[in-house]
């Protein structure tokens, strides 16, 4: 389960960013092609956040859809999964979005 | 104030980090990469599933390719046993454990390549962690990425793992000298290759035969003076 990794890389970054003693909020980007779990990043931060000024603060998570462009007619679709065929018959798609892992903000007090 | 939540009261205020959550590794994977290529030196990301015959690939890569001197990083959750078998075919070779961990990360490879001190102009192969999903987002530095598959397994593990095939540069399918025991559609796996990447180099192998390891050679000898 990559989510432990990633989890653990959140909790490191923001730690590094905020200097102040409490965190109440941290907001990120798991888009839905990311190949990541938001619920397991929720399992996760709970035991990596334990023991740090993040120790009380709550995830909020949001998941941008995916969308691509489709390589061989230029369409642009929404991308369910990572291999989604176009309209013209290609599955040659390019990701515009859907990949995102961010944090984007955080919330102190 | 958070907007999005409403988990903060009057006295919160929001800072605005816009961070990629991997940028850590992805920093660490680039100067990884500079300090490879300034020695000339070619990284090859092996992954695959548990079984699909990485470390016998290499093995036998060891004993007879001759295009470039090779080395190698073992990534395993425990034991030392890959290394040894490569180890005893000749290949400089460093065991990463991983313990709990489930894929090699960049800060690792970073502790492998200080370790192995690969020769200049060589090949290193890293033989990541058997695992199909999550090797597949953490970049090593690596020049190249080859995602090994076997018949063994079924035709559709493409469609299955496609953040793993998508991130291919090329696909092997290895232990074609079992096609005739088993029910594996040659044609089906790689039609769902081509649809997690499109364009993709698909090469039939047996590690055991030798059947395709010209071809193997002939990839990575074109790697090795990139």
């Amino acid at each position: 389960m990559h989510e432990l990794g990633i989890t653990q890389s959140i909790v490191d970054a923001v730690l590094d960013a905020v200097e102040e003693p409490t965190i109440k909020c941290v907001h990120l980007e798991v888009g839905r092609l990311s190949g990541v779990v938001p619920d397991a990043i929720r399992f996760c931060f709970e035991l990596v956040a334990d023991g740090t000024r993040l120790a009380s603060a709550r995830l909020d998570i949001t998941e941008p859809a995916g969308r691509g462009e489709c390589r061989s007619c230029g369409l642009e679709i929404d991308m369910e999964d990572l291999i989604t065929r176009c309209a013209c018959g290609s599955v040659d798609i390019a990701v515009l979005a859907g990949q995102e892992l961010r944090i984007k903000t955080v919330e102190v007090g | 104030m958070c907007g999005t939540c409403g988990c903060a009261d009057e006295e919160s205020k929001t800072i605005v980090l816009e961070q990629q959550v991997l940028a850590k590794n992805d920093g660490l994977a680039d100067a990884n990469r500079n300090w490879l290529q300034t020695r000339g030196i070619a990284m090859i990301n092996l992954m695959s599933s548990p079984g699909s015959g990485k470390t016998s690939l290499l093995a036998r890569t060891a004993r007879e390719f001759d295009a470039a001197p090779l080395a190698a990083v073992e990534g395993d959750q425990e034991t030392g046993l890959d290394a040894a078998r490569l180890r005893d075919s000749g290949c400089p070779v460093v065991q990463i454990n991983t313990g709990t961990g489930c894929h090699l990360d960049a800060t690792m490879l970073a502790d492998g390549l200080r370790a192995l001190r690969p020769p200049h102009h060589s090949v290193l192969f890293v033989e990541n962690v058997g695992n199909l999903v999550c090797p597949a987002l953490f970049d090593l530095g690596e020049q190249a990425r080859v995602v090994l598959a076997s018949v063994t397994e079924g035709a559709d593990k493409p469609l299955k793992y496609p953040h793993m095939f998508r991130a291919a540069d090329l696909v092997l399918l290895n232990k074609i000298d079992l096609l005739p025991h088993v029910d594996f559609d040659v044609a089906g796996f790689i039609d769902a290759a081509s649809m997690a990447n499109p364009g993709v180099r698909v090469q039939r192998l047996s590690v055991t035969t030798g059947e395709g390891i010209t071809e193997w050679y002939d990839w990575l000898g074109e790697q090795a003076h990139a």
